[in-house]
């Protein structure tokens, strides 16, 4: 590994004023991602800054204006929330099928999004919640919509100096329900081939679709929402014909490549397969 | 270097550890605790599963100086010198083990498991023991010994 400095700050201006100095500062939560790269040189740090310590990082709580997820809270925590299972149960999904019980017990939700692979599993499901990322410096905080927070394969819009605090997620509505499925070749410990997190509000009186969001891993540069999709769902009747049609549209957000974990035309079937599947799902949530 | 305090397996011990140092390094070739054993170096395959403060990780991607304070449980500190628990038995009689090299991961990661479940379905064993590779039993024994030991904790 590189050598680099280590801070373990109690409290979060101290971060940031670390994340301010010079030199690549990077964030440490679970290590499951940098402590591999720096290992293996895909990333570099003058410093590691150990960010679990922070209280407002290891946020799980929910309050009357949405729940609020600390960066560094982890995966096993976030995935067995009550609140998390019963209203957000596509974060649950997600955070289930990151690595390993080894991993989901270090690696933080803050994490998963940082990398920012596309292939990232609990991204999806956050777009699919319209989920807001806070993000701090010492000269301010600022909020962003997760779907405007990825630049590209493993980059993120945060500054220099920057640092995700929380993520926030709207309360959730009634008659509404997620859920995240991906494919991979083995059963467990692999990269999502495709991944698709859905979320489904219905009306009860008549089945009719007030909101739908779909977005989909492992098929762009970055995590993508599936906009046509959504659009075919909306304002419609929730029928096995409509959820046809918003799988099939989802391929048009897609612009897969062929790579060692598929072809591109394969991830276009997934990602139909994939986006019927977690609307069928987020149906049987609904009404179960 | 930094100087770190880590309880493991219920002993203080006072070190410096370079930055660098992953946990696992630092307890094979500094507290000479060579149960836990290195496979992957990447947090695939589980053989250097620990417990730190009662939950499992992969030790080969936490640093050493993070764990300043905390408490580490490793393989030594689940089996008793000279005295079989009996997630170590049912793994001897069920044949769960040939090398035995990803045995002290699967131990650890049993004993957590069943703390949290006494009872657990086979699917969540499989599921729980997923960050434990095995090459040599094909792992239907290793499941077997899982929900023996469940039955014996059981009474």
């Amino acid at each position: 590994m590189p050598e680099f400095d280590f801070a373990q700050p109690t409290s979060l201006n101290d971060a940031l004023d670390l994340f301010a100095a010079d030199g690549e500062v990077r964030a440490l939560v679970g290590g499951t991602d940098i402590v591999d790269q720096l290992k293996t040189g895909r990333r570099n740090a003058d410093m590691v800054v150990d960010v679990k310590r922070i209280p407002e990082l290891q946020r799980l709580e929910l309050t009357d204006d949405g729940l609020h997820i600390g960066a560094a809270r982890n995966l096993t925590d976030i995935a067995e929330f009550p609140p998390v299972v019963s209203d957000y149960r596509g974060l649950a999904d997600s955070s289930l099928l990151i690595g390993s019980w080894q991993i989901q017990n270090r690696a933080g939700l803050g994490g998963n999004v940082c990398n920012a692979a596309p292939s990232g599993d609990t991204i999806p499901a956050l777009l699919s919640h319209d989920t807001v990322a806070v993000v701090a410096s010492n000269s301010g905080t600022r909020e962003i919509a997760l779907s405007d927070f990825f630049a590209g394969p493993g980059q993120t819009v945060l500054q220099k100096g920057e640092i995700l605090v929380e993520l926030v997620l709207p309360l959730a509505q009634e008659n509404s329900a997620s859920s995240y499925l991906r494919f991979i070749p083995r059963n467990e410990m692999d990269i999502a081939v495709v991944g698709a997190g859905s979320f489904v509000q219905l009306n009860p009186s008549n089945n009719t679709v007030l909101k739908a969001r779909i977005a989909l891993a492992s098929v762009a540069p970055t995590p993508v929402r599936a906009r046509a999709a959504e659009e075919v769902l909306e304002g419609n009747i929730l029928t096995d014909d409509l959820i046809e049609m918003a799988a099939v549209a989802a391929v048009e957000s897609a612009t897969p490549i062929t790579d060692v974990r598929g072809s591109a035309e394969y991830r276009r079937e997934l990602v139909k397969v994939l986006t019927r599947r977690t609307l069928g799902i987020c149906r049987d949530r609904i009404n179960g | 270097m930094q100087h770190i305090s880590l309880t493991v397996n219920g002993d203080q011990n006072e070190l410096l550890a370079d930055t660098s140092w992953t946990l696992l390094e630092t307890l094979r070739d500094r507290l000479r605790l060579t149960g836990t054993k290195e496979g992957c170096s990447n947090g695939n395959c589980g053989a250097c599963t620990v417990m730190i403060n009662g939950r499992t990780a992969n030790s080969c991607l936490v640093l050493a100086v993070e764990m300043d304070g905390n408490e580490i449980t490793t393989i030594e500190g689940i089996a008793t010198q000279g005295k079989l628990n009996p997630v170590q038995e049912a793994f001897i009689k069920d044949g769960a083990l040939q090398c035995g090299f990803c045995t002290p991961g699967f131990i650890v990661s049993t004993t957590a498991l069943l703390q949290r479940d006494p009872d657990p379905s086979e699917e969540e064993i499989r599921t729980k023991l997923a960050g434990n590779l095995c090459r040599c039993t094909g792992y239907d024994k290793i499941i077997m010994a899982v929900e023996d030991a469940a039955a014996m904790l059981r009474g």
